[in-house]
């Protein structure tokens, strides 16, 4: 879901650009608490009972009553409706539950529970917004602000999760369950390993990559000093010139209704969201792996151990690739004899145009390239994967990916 | 009022389609003279031979159907869906300063929901002598205040940052409203928990009922200071999507802070940093920091009519210019209009003096001869703070900040009257 707003600008070429715009513990609220309580001097009971209610009222309502004197009012919260209410866990991690959640089981809850809006790999459907990817984005032109690019506090996503999502279906996940998302969060980002376990225990030591990215509230610095001027009332510029036109964008809804609607087609349209490709990616007809390809990929020989390890790396890829017997076209191709076969080769699969025109067969090279950065090396795939950043495990998947000739 | 279901009225669509006439016949500074008489006058209408409405016609009264067009409007391509989204008041066709509730601006993260007073209750708890629960009706019998404050979601302009887009002032300028609220101060209701007098680097943090369970920290010095637990908003209980039975005032700091069905406040020793404090409402700069804890809306003020909604229709001669100013660093002391893009301001005439971190409402009262009008006001406030220009914030931010964007707004009035966001030199 958005709790977001998307803000949109114009670029200065006057066409439409995407500015893309929470179990808890009643020991944290036994605080220490200092002897002399600053309101409690007003009255002779530190903590009065209902019963006293009718003389504090009435001291209260003394014209010259202390502004800070107790009326008596409400009850003592017990310490299950704390327990139940004060879910929120703090950056050193307090607040947080016992539990733990590792990434294989992230993904499935992430899959069952966050994926119709996130994505499968957390990239984002249409509008939701993108929980991975934008790492080194900040500073462009267009920063795409995700857990991994932006959020500072790991506490935040596990608090946010755990008190707010999913949406429409909100607090009915699990401590675990929330570990292991958060767990399954980190690694979409690439920022831990498929072996990671997420606790309590380790949470506090996980720094996020924009941790140091934020400064407090500087206007007073270096806005207010120079806008407390005396302003100028005459002459104060030589001309004035027309930049900008709002009509030129032509995004303004009328009534909300029908004007709204094309205003949101042509806005969004500028927009590359692959996860409207995913969407518009047909699920074909199982087809059958052509033999010649087959009798290629059989030629090499395979590292077994290396094979192994592209195993667990092919998690990110089994949401939309099948392989090994009765693999079929799912959101993406059925991947049997891949490894040497023609690019865009598989029958009865709708590639993109990107795909369709290119020549060449997936060697080793081509692998690399494209499962880098799949929408660099193919731009316009409608694989909206973010690609694999170490080439150790493009190797192992590449290998793994062999045993299925 | 019945909302409009039988298609936009023909004022709407006459100024988007560029139609927007000019009324013909009326010369400035002279007496207009009927060519014939008027039917409205010389003929009996049937409003004045037959019955209206009697009382009781609509128990609870709504705009007459002639103002259906007054309303809050979403732009769709903004966010995902309804249930988390934004939508806007018509400033444009407001005047004074007051927001009625039922077009006052919604920001919903969950939806509005519906929580009665007999099912609302309010913790207090953390660094407090008693973690206490209050019901509606204890909220009641404490000590009240009344104030009137204006209330901005951080995200107003942000869709202009990079440039002119939106076109009407309540697309660009509609993410506000301003409301009489009676309250309970939240430092009363502190009290009742019992805590410690220190004030330093300590936070109040308070979360909403609903599904979003909204949660924002506050310093607790910023707290103890002026924010109430309002109770009822222009006069009336508040409506349903602006928190109802109770929901947080945070005086001239972000929207987002005053949280809707406000269910608990936590003293604690440091800020949760939510997601609503870290990963949104804060503000990126162009080196790629972003700056956090942006709370305070600095001094800003925008022409309301003529505006692209609100185009000149009457012809030559007498205009009233017309808009609002504002600033959460207390009072508006002056505000000046230019009709030349900048080049020259005159200073406008405020209806009443500026209340605290309230909205003040701005005239010029002038005369439009057809001629091209660059409209834009400027507020200044007490601090001595001048509204910037966006070239000026862009300087400093970037393009990037999304929140924040406090500019002087520019609208192109052309000379069939018809008005245009746009940005000038």
């Amino acid at each position: 879901m958005s709790k977001s707003l998307k803000l949109y600008g114009g670029t200065l070429l006057g066409t439409a650009a995407v500015l893309t715009l929470a179990v808890n513990f009643a020991d944290r609220n036994i605080a220490t608490f200092p002897e002399n309580p600053h309101r409690v001097s007003a009255l002779a009971t530190p903590a009065p009972e209902p019963a006293a209610a009718g003389v504090l009222v009435g001291a209260a309502t003394a014209a010259t009553a202390d502004a800070d004197a107790r009326l008596g009012l409400g009850r003592a919260a017990l310490p299950e409706e704390v327990a139940a209410w004060n879910m929120d866990v703090s950056p050193d991690g307090t607040g947080l539950p016992d539990g733990s959640g590792d990434v294989a089981t992230g993904e499935s809850v992430f899959e069952e529970n966050c994926a119709v809006c996130h994505g499968s790999f957390a990239e984002g459907v249409d509008n939701w917004p993108k929980l991975a990817g934008g790492d080194g984005t900040l500073a462009d032109d267009d920063p795409l602000k995700t857990v991994g690019s932006y959020w500072p506090h790991l506490s935040t996503v596990w608090d946010y999760v755990h008190r707010s999502m999913p949406f429409g279906n909100a607090q009915t996940l699990t401590p675990d369950d929330v570990y292991a998302i958060t767990a399954y969060i980190l690694y979409s980002n690439d920022l831990v390993d498929d072996e990671f376990v997420l606790s309590k225990d380790n949470f506090a030591s996980f720094e996020m990559p924009n941790a140091g990215g934020f400064i407090v509230d500087d206007r007073a610095e270096t806005e207010y000093p120079q806008w407390r001027t005396e302003p100028c009332m005459e002459n104060c510029k030589e001309s004035v010139e027309i930049t900008m036109r709002a009509t030129v964008l032509d995004v303004t809804p009328d009534h909300g209704g029908d004007d709204a609607a094309a205003a949101a087609e042509e806005a969004a349209a500028p927009a590359p969201e692959a996860a409207a490709e995913v969407a518009a990616a047909p699920e074909a007809a199982p087809a059958e792996a052509p033999q010649e390809a087959v009798e290629v990929a059989a030629a090499g020989e395979v590292d077994a151990a290396l094979a192994a390890e592209g195993e667990k790396v092919f998690r990110k890829c089994k949401a939309c690739h099948q392989v090994g017997d009765g693999a079929t076209n799912r959101t993406g191709p059925l991947l049997n004899g891949i490894v040497g076969r023609e690019i865009g080769a598989v029958d009865g699969f709708k590639y993109s145009s990107t795909l369709e025109g290119m020549s060449g067969v997936w060697d080793s090279d081509a692998l690399h390239g494209f499962l880098a950065n799949p929408r660099g090396y193919a731009k316009g795939t409608k694989m909206a994967f973010a690609g694999l950043k170490k080439p150790e495990d493009i190797d192992a998947v590449v290998e793994y990916l062999k045993t299925f000739p | 009022m019945t909302t409009d279901k039988t298609g936009p009225s023909a004022s709407r669509r006459q100024f988007l389609t560029g139609a927007a006439a000019i009324g013909a016949g009326t010369v400035a500074a002279t007496v207009a003279r009927a060519a014939e008489p008027d039917p409205l006058i010389t003929e009996v209408q049937s409003w004045a031979s037959s019955f209206g409405d009697g009382v009781d016609a609509t128990p609870y009264g709504l705009p007459i159907k002639f103002e259906d067009d007054v309303i809050r409007r979403n732009v769709e391509w903004l966010t995902a869906d309804t249930i988390s989204s934004i939508n806007f008041t018509p400033i444009h066709a407001l005047d004074g300063t007051i927001t009625p509730a039922g077009c006052a601006f919604e920001r919903h993260h969950s939806g509005a929901i519906e929580l009665s007073k007999d099912d609302y209750r309010l913790m207090i708890n953390g660094l407090v002598e008693t973690p206490m629960v209050f019901t509606y009706a204890d909220l009641e019998r404490f000590p009240r205040e009344n104030h009137v404050y204006f209330l901005e979601c951080a995200a107003n302009t942000g869709m202009e940052w990079a440039g002119a887009q939106l076109n009407g002032a309540q697309f660009t300028h509609g993410m506000i409203h301003n409301m009489e609220y009676s309250g309970i101060p939240v430092r009363t209701l502190l009290n009742e928990a019992g805590w410690s007098g220190e004030v330093e680097g300590k936070w109040l943090y308070v979360e909403g009922a609903d599904a979003s369970s909204n949660g924002r920290s506050i310093p607790l010095e910023k707290a103890l200071d002026d924010c109430l637990v309002a109770i009822k908003a222009n006069g009336e209980a508040l409506r349903k999507e602006h928190g109802y039975p109770a929901r947080l005032v945070v005086p001239g700091w972000e929207g987002n802070m005053w949280v809707k069905w406000i269910r608990r406040m936590e003293i604690m020793d440091g800020p949760v940093e939510s997601r609503e404090e870290t990963s949104k409402y804060t503000d990126t700069l162009a080196d790629g920091t972003s700056r956090k804890w942006t709370w305070v809306m600095d001094a800003k003020s925008v022409v309301t009519s003529p505006s692209p909604q609100a185009p000149i229709t009457h012809g030559h001669g007498p205009v009233v210019i017309t808009g609002m100013a504002w600033t959460g660093h207390g009072k508006i002391t002056r505000v000046d209009v230019s009709k030349d893009g900048g080049k020259t301001w005159e200073t406008a005439r405020l209806a009443a003096d500026s209340g605290d971190k309230a909205l003040v409402r701005f005239y010029l009262d002038t005369e439009w001869n057809g001629e091209e009008w660059f409209l834009q006001s400027r507020a200044m406030d007490e601090t001595g703070y001048v509204q910037p220009t966006k070239a000026q914030l862009r300087e400093v931010r970037g393009l990037n900040s999304i929140y924040h964007n406090n500019c002087i707004q520019t609208w192109w009035v052309k000379p069939n009257g018809e008005a245009e966001n746009v940005e000038v030199s």
